[in-house]
């Protein structure tokens, strides 16, 4: 080996640094120049006031020490979160939120998955919905309010990169009047994945009957299920919670009197909120019901029904009985 | 006027001020590793686990790697130069700057100022007193390399140069962002860009702060400590320059799987495989240096510190490669696994390395000996046990979770909810805290023994008159 530079520090810093750089323009400087890393879909929205001040709320708890913002194309992991990422979707994200550690889930595609009401409560007090949950309380987030000055000057910061961005202070603070960080992380955490359509719910055939209706094996396992996926939703006992999920065993169905068939909650169930589509009856003007089609068989979820249906049947002849004691 | 003892006394203020950081960034480390199974132990906002794993990592990369680097560092280019540094008082100030920004820069962070890249979170304003403060530390090595006494560049010192130029390149480059007032910016790259820049400086910033100027320590006072010259100067050469070729090109073994282009990531994966041969380059080295004269791992208390010290990079750096392998990513990407291979790192390569060359550097200030040999083993058991215990329960719960996010009834639908795969991680997330630890109580033997050392030194210094420390050139 040439053994002079091995005595002259400057030519050798040279060659270091040159040895360095040749690595970082291929991978790191010169893709910067490919259209492949500057996608966009023509769905994506820029963020508004709201949903940037709470972003900017996201960041500074750091949330992505805990969840990731990108579904990777393997089976299981679309079939738990859902479609999986797309390059277009993150042309507004300065940085990008991917995030390394999942101890908590994916939230790539959250938006639209759970009602407002039980994300506010939950990211105040996560371990009412689940007990073992590791995330800490954010009630703090509430009653903070935001300053319109302040989230004006950081959307104007972004708009030297995105001039759609560029903000006008008085609408900025007309958004956001009254609103605090809680609001905004809601805004945020409901946006998150708007650009890709969501799970496509099954085309519902309603003539479709439970093939373990009655089946006692069935409504042991159904109750076992529901407890550990619906509950914290619908109540342990299907009877609902206010603002956060509807009665499952009351003789409503997505906000219209009567029932329907077991298939049309098939329907429901695996296919979420974007399954009334088919169903034509409104429900709640912002769903949140969940689609488990990728979590849950089709036995779960039939196992599910026929223990709803018995649930129902049961409180029905219980009646008002159960009321009085209930109001005591 | 100027003598070693001047800079003597600099380098240990930042051995100290290393030890201080370290302490801290540990100690947070426990609470947060108990925040994982205990959530009423998150005390918002400023105590809260999102904010806490920052001051962690941070703290620990900046207060305890940074700080370690520049007190053992400088000493290494001053033996290596055969001179005292050419800017003395610049050092010296260097030491109060560097504990000023430090502390900035954990208020920073408590404070929520994050620009939420990996390892590169502190906000702008400090971004610029880093970028001053590694300035100040390139002008004392370039300044004291050229004026050097001494004709040839040891290895070590090449590792030096490389340094301080990547992390100089690396740092600045993706710490661009646009401001949007105090402790606030965003990256100057959006999505795909914004992620490959960050994980080109992410996987960068273990190469240049935990691997090359560890390398240089570990390839000066290795040598030194045990009185054996380095195996081959030759093999040396060609592993530095791979090396530092490879690193540059691997970043995107991070992004696997993620929607950013797939010749980037299959590059990135081809590169981190060639990176074994150049880390079982040092490897190979550091083995064959011992291994004229196996009877040291007796002899010399601080042998096996070295030895298990470079056992475990070579351990990382098998691991590390497979890790970026297609189908292993799919299974260990985002679960505990990868906190298990980021601490035998940094609590066994890293830690063993630093403690170890503070060993023979501090009784060295002051002409004396290590105040316990006793107490430096009973450390060197304590953090290898703590260590080996947070690893291996890391990559058993991590392909746990690993298999359960992946397991599908026949019918595709998924056997395990998330809430199942997280439960299961509790038990081995209390055996982590107790790992921690031990590996704590261990660190704090080497802090008495640090102490009582320094202690030990000046009570000599003032019975005597001034010992000039001698200034070994490498043989
Ligand atoms: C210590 C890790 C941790 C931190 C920090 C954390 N989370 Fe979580 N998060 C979890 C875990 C674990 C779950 C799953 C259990 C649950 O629902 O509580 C979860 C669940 C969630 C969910 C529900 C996902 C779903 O649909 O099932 C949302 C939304 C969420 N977190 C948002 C946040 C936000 C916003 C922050 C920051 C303010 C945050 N998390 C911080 C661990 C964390
Ligand atoms: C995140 C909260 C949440 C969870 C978890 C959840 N649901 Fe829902 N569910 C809702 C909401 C909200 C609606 C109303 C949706 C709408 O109107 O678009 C709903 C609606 C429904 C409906 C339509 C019934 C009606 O009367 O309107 C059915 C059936 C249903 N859910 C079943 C289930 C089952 C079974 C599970 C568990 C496998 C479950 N849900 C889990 C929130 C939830
Ligand atoms: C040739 C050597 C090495 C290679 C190729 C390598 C490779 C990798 C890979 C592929 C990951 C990502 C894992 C994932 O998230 O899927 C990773 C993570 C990590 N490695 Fe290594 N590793 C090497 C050596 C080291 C060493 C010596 C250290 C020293 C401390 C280290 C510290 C880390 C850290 C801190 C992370 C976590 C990054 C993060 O997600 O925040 N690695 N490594
Ligand atoms: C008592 C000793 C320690 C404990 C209990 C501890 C605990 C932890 C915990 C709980 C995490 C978060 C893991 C997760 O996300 O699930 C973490 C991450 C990390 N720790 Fe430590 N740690 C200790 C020592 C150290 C030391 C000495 C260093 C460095 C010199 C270090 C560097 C890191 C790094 C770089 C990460 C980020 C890993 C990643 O992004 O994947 N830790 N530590």
């Amino acid at each position: 080996m040439a053994g002079a530079i091995y005595r002259k520090p400057i030519t050798l810093a040279v060659m270091a640094t040159v040895t360095i750089l040749v690595g970082s323009v291929v991978t790191m400087a010169y893709p910067m120049l490919r259209a492949d890393m500057h996608p966009k879909l023509a769905t994506l929205k820029p963020y508004t006031a709201l949903q940037l001040a709470g972003r900017d709320v996201y960041q500074r708890e750091g949330c992505m020490n805990c969840h990731t913002q990108v579904v990777r194309p393997l089976p299981s992991e679309v079939a738990r979160y859902g479609a999986y990422s797309q390059a277009g979707e993150f042309a507004y994200e300065h940085p990008f939120l991917w995030g390394s550690k999942r101890t908590g889930p994916d939230l790539a595609r959250e938006g639209g998955l759970r009602p407002d009401a039980w994300q506010y409560d939950h990211l105040a007090n996560p371990q009412k919905y689940v007990p073992r949950s590791n995330m800490p309380s954010y009630a703090f987030l509430k009653g903070r309010l935001l300053d319109a000055d302040q989230v004006t000057s950081h959307l104007a910061a972004l708009a030297v990169l995105h001039p759609e961005l560029k903000p006008d202070p008085a609408q900025v603070k007309a958004e956001l009047a009254g609103k605090d960080e809680a609001d905004a992380m809601v805004a945020y955490l409901q946006q998150l994945g708007h650009a890709v359509p969501r799970r496509q719910a099954l085309a519902a055939d309603l003539t479709v009957e439970n093939p373990l209706a009655h089946d006692v094996a069935a409504v042991v396992k159904g109750q076992k299920l529901f407890a550990d996926n619906c509950a914290v939703c619908h109540g342990d006992e299907a009877k609902g919670q206010e603002g956060i999920a509807p009665s499952l065993i009351d003789d409503v169905f997505l906000e219209v009197k009567g029932d329907m068939p077991d298939a049309a909650y098939f329907a429901m169930i695996s296919g979420g909120s974007d399954a009334k589509a088919g169903l034509g009856r409104p429900g709640l003007k912002d769903g949140g019901m969940t689609a488990f089609g990728g979590q849950l068989s089709k036995q779960d979820i039939w196992s599910i029904i026929a223990w709803l249906r018995n649930q129902k049947a049961h409180e029905a002849a219980e009646g008002d009985d159960h009321d009085a004691q209930e109001h005591r | 006027m100027n003598d070693y003892r001047y800079d003597n006394q600099t380098v240990q203020g930042f051995i100290l001020s290393a030890i201080f950081w370290g302490v801290v960034g540990i100690l947070v480390g426990l609470l947060i590793s108990i925040q994982l199974w205990a959530p009423a132990a998150n005390f918002a906002p400023y105590f809260t686990y999102g904010r806490l794993r920052v001051v962690h990592t941070n703290g620990l990369a900046f207060g305890l790697g940074a700080g370690v680097i520049f007190g053992l560092l400088l000493y290494v280019v001053m033996r290596l130069s055969g001179r005292p540094l050419v800017f003395p008082r610049l050092a010296r100030f260097q030491l109060w700057y560097f504990n000023l920004v430090i502390a900035a820069a954990a208020l920073s962070l408590f404070a929520g100022w994050d620009q939420s890249n990996e390892y590169a979170e502190l906000e702008w304003p400090l971004d610029v007193a880093v970028v001053v403060l590694w300035v100040i530390f390139a002008v004392n090595v370039f300044a004291t390399i050229i004026k050097r006494k001494e004709p040839q560049l040891y290895v070590s010192l090449w590792y030096t140069i490389a340094t301080v130029v990547a992390i100089a390149v690396l740092y600045i480059v993706n710490n661009l962002a646009i401001p949007a007032g105090l402790g606030k910016s965003y990256h100057l790259f959006a999505g795909l860009n914004s992620a490959n820049v960050e994980w080109w400086y992410g996987h960068n910033a273990v190469g240049f702060l935990f691997t090359t100027p560890f390398l240089a320590m570990f390839f000066y006072f290795m040598p030194k400590a045990l009185g054996i010259p380095l195996y081959s100067h030759r093999l040396s050469i060609l592993a530095f320059w791979s090396l530092i070729f490879g690193y540059l090109w691997t970043g995107a073994h991070h992004l696997v799987y993620t929607p950013i282009p797939d010749w980037l990531q299959t590059l990135g994966i081809v590169f981190t495989l060639f990176l074994i041969a150049p880390s079982w380059g040092s490897v190979i080295n550091g083995y064959y240096t011992v291994g004229s004269d196996w009877s040291k791992m007796r002899t010399n208390y601080l042998a096996k510190f070295f030895v298990l010290a470079i056992t475990f990079y070579g351990l990382q750096t098998v691991q590390g490669p497979t890790q970026a392998l297609r189908v292993v990513s799919q299974l260990i990407h985002g679960t505990d696994w990868v906190p298990g291979h980021v601490h035998m790192g940094t609590m066994g390569w890293v830690t063993l390395t630093a403690t170890a060359s503070i060993y023979y550097v501090i009784p060295r200030i002051y002409g004396t000996t290590i105040y316990s040999e006793k107490v430096a083993n009973i450390h060197f058991w304590l953090v290898l046990v703590g260590q080996l215990l947070f690893s291996v329960t890391m990559w058993i719960t991590g392909i746990q979770q690993g298999a359960m996010w992946k397991a599908t009834n026949p019918d595709g639908t998924l056997k395990y909810t998330f809430v199942e795969s997280l439960v299961k991680n509790y038990p081995y997330w209390h055996t982590r805290t107790l790992a921690g630890l031990i590996f704590t109580a261990g660190m704090l033997f080497f802090v008495y023994n640090v102490l009582m050392t320094i202690r030990k030194g000046r009570a000599l210094q003032a019975s005597a008159p001034a010992p000039r420390a001698s200034s070994p050139a490498p043989a």
